[in-house]
């Protein structure tokens, strides 16, 4: 049921981002089509998880604006800037569960705050949302008795439970082993595959990369720009940019003496 | 695309033909909040399910039809493929009870043990605790090299030099509380001036150091748990236990030695603007100043002073001490550091109370 359209479900239009008055991006514009599975690249430090942050609204840009569904997220307040949130899912890179809280009742929060869903209907739903990803078994424990890659996991779910058009991803495979890596890259094609969730994903693991992503965008630091834009396969046989090269070619760059 | 309510239309069994629930609409989280009672109370063995009239169905609406079918035992009709496929991965009564068994609560006997235990076992850490920083303390003063001075003059500053203004200010207003609601009474007597006597030996030989140590507890006791707490949740404890350093030495030693230079230093200011608030009052019902004096002098000796800063040290080292230990006994998780947090300040609350308890029979017994 993978429908990816040319229906852009995230446009990022003119996009000057940064920290104070440090420019980390400068006029950044891409789209996002439903249905696909769009990463974000490049070397440490360019960026990837600021533009993120500023994708899911977590930061104001600097200029430029991020459109979900045709809605401005940047201009957005109260109920409408609910409302595109609903919309979105986040995982973030630890995972950030609440601590405090199981796993069942991390994934029935959302739940919770957004729906009236009778209690017996959220534990349900918290349930399904867990056996999508394989833990429905744990669903009892706290996020500290679980491994990393089970927490990631929960965290997938969680950000799954309103059935969000668009989940985000941030480095969902760091820190773990090639095992689970890819099974988290076999979750995230289900996931995309039957429920037909569009997902943006910010890593730098070359084997997820070519596992999952439809389209890619390259980062990069010196030019606070996009350098290159495509599939990843065609950007590692035929891109003419060096450091683009070098990223799927694994190549070591210049050493400083 | 407008979202259409879910509707829910029950059509009870007739002649030969089953009850048919026919649902219709948009099987979205607000349209199942709307129909998920009454489609449970209807639905039963036998009964058929008519979605052909469903418009678009989510994950709310996988779970009403999950309930309908596994739990109540009823028929899925005119399933569409999108429904199909969200209804896939569940497959027939696999979904366990909702609620968790209950333990049984312990018997009282069990849990008085419990507690007893923690505490001795508590009880034990505070005392090798108190040996390590003691040790660590005077190992810092036999070889200064090794003190992390930096970071004691910056923790001299955050809980001594910022502390200033709160606590001149509680001393002030605590010894202008007292004279004046002791005046009142006094008055009636002709023995106001006997006030001078109250406030000044009340705020050196009790209530400058206590209050001094009691704001100390709030404001840096948990500083240091939360701080240390931090550190031992990030492993950054552990970072230092791995390369060899003694996170006593390291974190703890500065911390102390800084709670026990501050805490004498602010009580002597408490205890001089307290006094000052104190003599305010009584100069403002029409006492002179050299009356005032006098009275004040001749009450105050230098064990009175002195008194009250010797307990100054004490509550120094426990305010300090206590705040580094709850934030080593930190466990993990975000809520750790916060009752670690807590912890520190009513253990340190509490021992400065017990402390002073313990002071007052010996400087009674030395006559002090």
């Amino acid at each position: 049921m993978k429908a990816a359209g040319s229906d852009p479900i995230i446009q990022a239009r003119d996009l000057t981002i940064g920290y104070g008055d440090t420019v980390v991006l400068r006029d950044v514009t891409f789209d996002v089509r439903r249905g696909e599975i769009f990463v974000i690249l490049g070397g440490s430090g360019c960026g990837k998880s600021t533009l993120l942050k500023h994708l899911i609204g977590l930061y104001p840009p600097m200029s430029g604006e991020v459109l979900i569904e045709g809605e401005n997220l940047v201009a957005a307040r109260g109920a409408q800037r609910r409302s595109i949130l609903k919309r979105i899912g986040v995982s973030y890179q630890s995972g950030a569960l609440f601590g405090s809280m199981t796993i069942a009742e991390n994934v029935r929060l959302p739940l919770e705050e957004y729906t009236s869903l009778p209690d017996e209907a959220m534990e349900l739903m918290a349930w399904m949302k867990l056996r999508l990803v394989g833990l429905e078994s744990s669903r009892a424990k706290l996020p500290s008795e679980l491994s990393g890659g089970m927490q990631k996991r929960a965290a997938i779910a969680r950000a799954m439970a309103l059935d969000p058009a668009v989940v985000f991803l941030d480095e969902p495979s760091a820190g773990l082993d090639p095992v689970t890596s890819a099974d988290l890259d076999a979750l995230i094609l289900r996931l995309n595959q039957t429920v037909g969730t569009t997902f943006v994903i910010v890593t730098h693991e070359l084997p997820s990369i070519y596992a999952v992503a439809d389209r890619v965008i390259m980062l990069d630091k010196q030019r606070q720009g996009i350098i290159a834009e495509g599939d990843p396969a065609d950007l590692r046989d035929h891109s003419t940019e060096p450091f683009v090269r070098r990223f799927f070619h694994r190549e070591a760059g210049e050493v400083p003496a | 695309m407008p979202a259409r309510a879910a509707l829910i239309d029950v059509q009870r069994a007739r002649a030969g033909e089953p009850t048919r629930i026919v649902l219709s609409g948009d099987l979205d989280a607000a349209g199942v909040a709307e129909v998920w009672a009454p489609a449970k109370e209807a639905a039963d063995k036998g009964v058929v399910i008519d979605l052909a009239a469903v418009e678009r169905c989510d994950s709310a609406g996988a779970a009403l039809l999950y309930e309908l079918q596994q739990g109540q035992g009823a028929r899925l009709e005119n399933v569409s493929a999108e429904v199909a496929s969200l209804l896939k991965p569940y497959g027939s009564g696999d979904f366990p009870s909702l609620k968790p068994e209950k333990s049984r609560p312990e018997s009282a006997p069990v849990a008085v043990g419990r507690l007893a235990v923690a505490m001795a076992g508590d009880v034990a850490e505070q005392l090798t605790f108190t040996g390590q920083a003691t040790v660590a303390v005077l190992a810092g003063l036999l070889r200064p090299d090794r003190v992390r001075w930096g970071d004691m003059w910056r923790t001299v500053e955050t809980a001594g030099v910022n502390a200033l203004v709160i606590v001149g200010m509680i001393g002030f207003l605590t010894g202008m509380i007292m004279a004046f609601q002791s005046t009142v009474p006094l008055q009636q007597f002709g023995v106001d001036i006997f006030v001078v006597n109250l406030v000044a030996l009340a705020m050196l030989r009790e209530l400058g150091g206590i209050m001094t140590a009691i704001v100390l507890a709030g404001r840096s006791g948990s500083a240091f748990a939360a701080e240390i707490g931090t550190m031992k949740v990030n492993e950054e404890v552990n970072a230092l236990t791995t390369m060899g350093i003694d996170p006593v030495r390291f974190l703890v030693v500065p911390k102390l030695m800084a709670a026990i230079i501050v805490t004498p230093l602010l009580t002597v200011y408490a205890n001089v603007v307290g006094i000052a608030g104190g003599l305010m009052v009584v100069m403002l019902f029409g006492h002179p100043w050299a009356a005032v004096y006098n009275q004040l002098v001749g009450a105050v000796g230098v064990n009175d002073v002195l008194a009250g800063i010797i307990k100054a040290f004490f509550f120094g080292a426990l305010v300090g001490g206590i705040g580094c230990l709850r934030g080593l006994q930190t466990k993990s998780g975000a809520s750790a550091v916060g009752e670690s947090t807590t912890r520190a300040v009513v253990s340190g609350i509490f021992l400065i109370i017990v402390v002073d308890a313990l002071f007052a029979v010996v400087f009674y017994a030395i006559k002090l």
